[in-house]
């Protein structure tokens, strides 16, 4: 990759990038023996707040900020806790496992900046339970950040505390969510609560609670090693700094990579640096933005930039930064109606809005797609979309559900009206693997 | 039929990890359902929510309540083998209906359902973070990426 500085994924080349020996040499834990003995703690928090870093967890809230709505600790003594979302199970992302795998003392370190800036004595990494090789390489890392007197008392000989335990979920989407993921985190259903009260003032076992996703944190020790000012010389003003981008789909390069805050979503798919393209004689129809409860938009959006006021002026957001390539051989009510599948499946059906309206898109996308749609479903869809948001349930899930369907309609009406008129879909859904250059394959519905 | 008590061990150092008292101490239940899960013939039965329930301080119907809210948890035996083949978005594109078919077909079993000679257990899963090495299964908790149907014929194969 050319053209701008790499540094998220810049460890990982070597063999033993995931050893604390491969991790120290290449720098590893410098940054913080120097915040432990130099810095306070609300140094290394104003840094982070100078940098514009952004929450890489699909919100995009400023990190900085978010450490500061933390109670004075003077006035509030009660535990306070930093718990690190790994859950990552938004369709299309599939980022922090890399850092999981690759460079979990990243993460490390990053927590011990981040417990010591916000006075935290405690930190839970909460990975989903699929990834069990991610699971282990981060155990394996902290077993030898423990033995190396990195966690636990008297860290450094800095007179600080600080433990960090891993906890495994158990495959539920919702525990994405940052309060369904503590719920989770305490032995319960994943079911989100109602906010407020917020995490900072309610959080795990009714403590303090700050939530940051993994990248977001792996971000921290380069930050606060080369400060603000550094990392605000990449990206956008508004979006400053690198991000993981996941690209997915009918491109000949998927993979993770790690580019500029701003760049073209154009140049991502299709400079050979990076997704290298679409499959020969192929062209764009759809591509999600960043997961897939950002929504579809046409393809012809790709030449924009992918920051967070990018994807705002086409009506999507940047989320997770996963791209998810759609090709003028497949169906988009086919890939909406297996997107509108996911959000019925992983409604935890708290809320009514959401546990009927995920059921009932789910079941118009299905009819549609199967030539069983009726002349009012379309309109029906929008209906249902309204009714479930925005802001109307206990969390956002509703929400990712009502989006990628509301853009569905706004966006590809044609084909929605096409199969409800002619009675199904023209195209082939098997045989994927053998979509290169060759044409789709016309059946009748 | 009570835990093992290397179970019992390694729960008893699992629960100090959280805050003492009894909403700390449950905190642990979902790593411990993981556990027996794992070590105790693949499901979680009901004695062994019964057995949790005692060791967590807790009623059998919310150790239950958990339970059956996560996926991951099976409530009923599984087969000797289990395929999970990830059947969202990224997957869908490149491949997984088609491995979906060829796995039914290899291995006799329906979606959802078991081999009648009890060897496969074969499911359909959401988004397993394998989107840009997709299509992906996960057999007997091992995922495989960038799956082809070669070597999902191979991998069935050796589980034969």
């Amino acid at each position: 990759m050319s053209g701008f500085e790499t540094y998220l994924m810049s460890r990982m080349a070597r063999e033993d990038s995931h050893t604390l020996e491969g991790y120290k040499a290449q720098g590893g834990y410098a940054t913080l023996e120097r915040v432990l003995k130099d810095m306070q703690p609300s140094e290394v928090t104003e840094i982070v707040k100078a940098s514009g870093l952004r929450g890489r967890g699909g919100a995009g809230f400023p990190t900085g900020l978010k450490w500061t709505f933390m109670p004075d600790a003077s006035k509030d003594p009660r535990d306070r806790y930093l718990a690190i979302n790994g859950d990552e199970s938004e369709p299309g992302t599939c980022k922090d496992r890399v850092i999981l795998d690759e460079d979990p003392h990243g993460l490390i370190e990053g927590v011990l900046m981040a417990c010591y800036a916000m006075g935290c004595a405690a930190s839970y990494i909460y990975i989903r339970g699929e990834y069990r090789h991610q699971y282990r390489r981060t155990e394996a890392a902290i077993a030898e950040a423990r033995a190396a007197g990195l966690i636990g008392k008297n860290i450094l000989g800095s007179g600080f505390d600080c433990e960090i335990y891993m906890h495994m979920g158990a495959g539920a989407y919702i525990c994405g969510e940052e309060t369904g993921m503590m719920e989770s985190l305490e032995g319960k259903r994943g079911h989100p609560r109602p906010k407020p009260p917020f995490p900072a003032g309610f959080g795990l076992w009714g403590q303090p609670t700050t939530v940051n996703n993994v990248e977001t944190i792996f971000n921290v020790p380069f930050i606060v090693e080369r400060g603000a000012e550094w990392h605000r010389s990449m990206g956008t003003e508004k979006s400053p700094g690198n991000i993981l981008v996941g690209i997915s789909g009918n491109v000949k390069r998927p993979g993770v990579y790690e580019a500029p805050l701003g760049i073209s979503a154009k140049t991502l798919l299709e400079s050979p640096d990076f997704a290298g393209g679409l499959h020969d004689g192929r062209k764009l129809k759809a591509w999600f933005t960043g997961g897939s409860s950002t929504g579809m938009v046409p393809g012809s959006t790709i030449d924009t930039p992918m920051d967070h006021d990018g994807m705002q002026s086409i009506g999507a957001m940047l989320g997770t930064a996963a791209m998810i390539m759609i090709d003028d051989s497949q169906c988009v009510v086919r890939a909406m109606e297996v997107v509108a599948r996911f959000y019925d499946h992983e409604s935890c059906g708290q809320c009514s809005q959401c546990r009927e309206g995920t059921q009932w898109l789910h079941q118009i996308f299905r009819r549609i797609e199967q030539g069983k749609g009726l002349p009012q479903d379309v309109d029906m869809l929008t209906a249902i979309a309204s009714g479930m948001a925005p802001g109307k349930t206990i969390c956002a899930l509703s929400d990712a559900a009502a989006i990628p369907a509301n853009q569905m309609v706004k966006h590809f009406r044609a084909e929605l009206e096409e199969h409800i008129q002619s009675g199904g879909c023209r195209i082939n859904h098997t045989g994927n693997f053998a979509r290169g250059a060759s044409a789709p394959t016309e059946v009748h519905a | 039929m009570a835990l093992p008590e290397k179970l019992v061990d390694e729960f008893n150092a699992l629960v100090k990890n959280y805050p003492a008292g009894k909403e700390g101490k449950r905190s642990g239940l979902i790593p411990a359902l993981h556990r027996c899960q794992e070590e105790l013939g693949g499901w979680v039965t009901p004695e062994i929510m019964e057995d949790l329930a005692a060791f967590f301080d807790l009623e059998p119907a919310e150790v239950y309540g958990v339970a059956s809210f996560y996926p991951m948890f099976r409530l009923t035996p599984p087969g000797k083998h289990v395929i999970k083949v990830c059947h969202n978005i990224s997957c869908d594109l490149v491949g997984a209906r088609d491995v979906l078919a060829k796995a039914k077909e290899l291995t006799g079993a329906e979606v959802h359902g078991t081999s009648p000679d009890g060897k496969f257990t074969l499911e359909v899963v959401e988004c397993q973070g394998c989107c840009s090495t997709a299509p992906m299964i996960d057999l007997d908790n091992t995922f495989h990426e960038n799956l082809t149907l070669d070597e999902l014929e191979r991998l069935i194969g050796e589980c034969q």
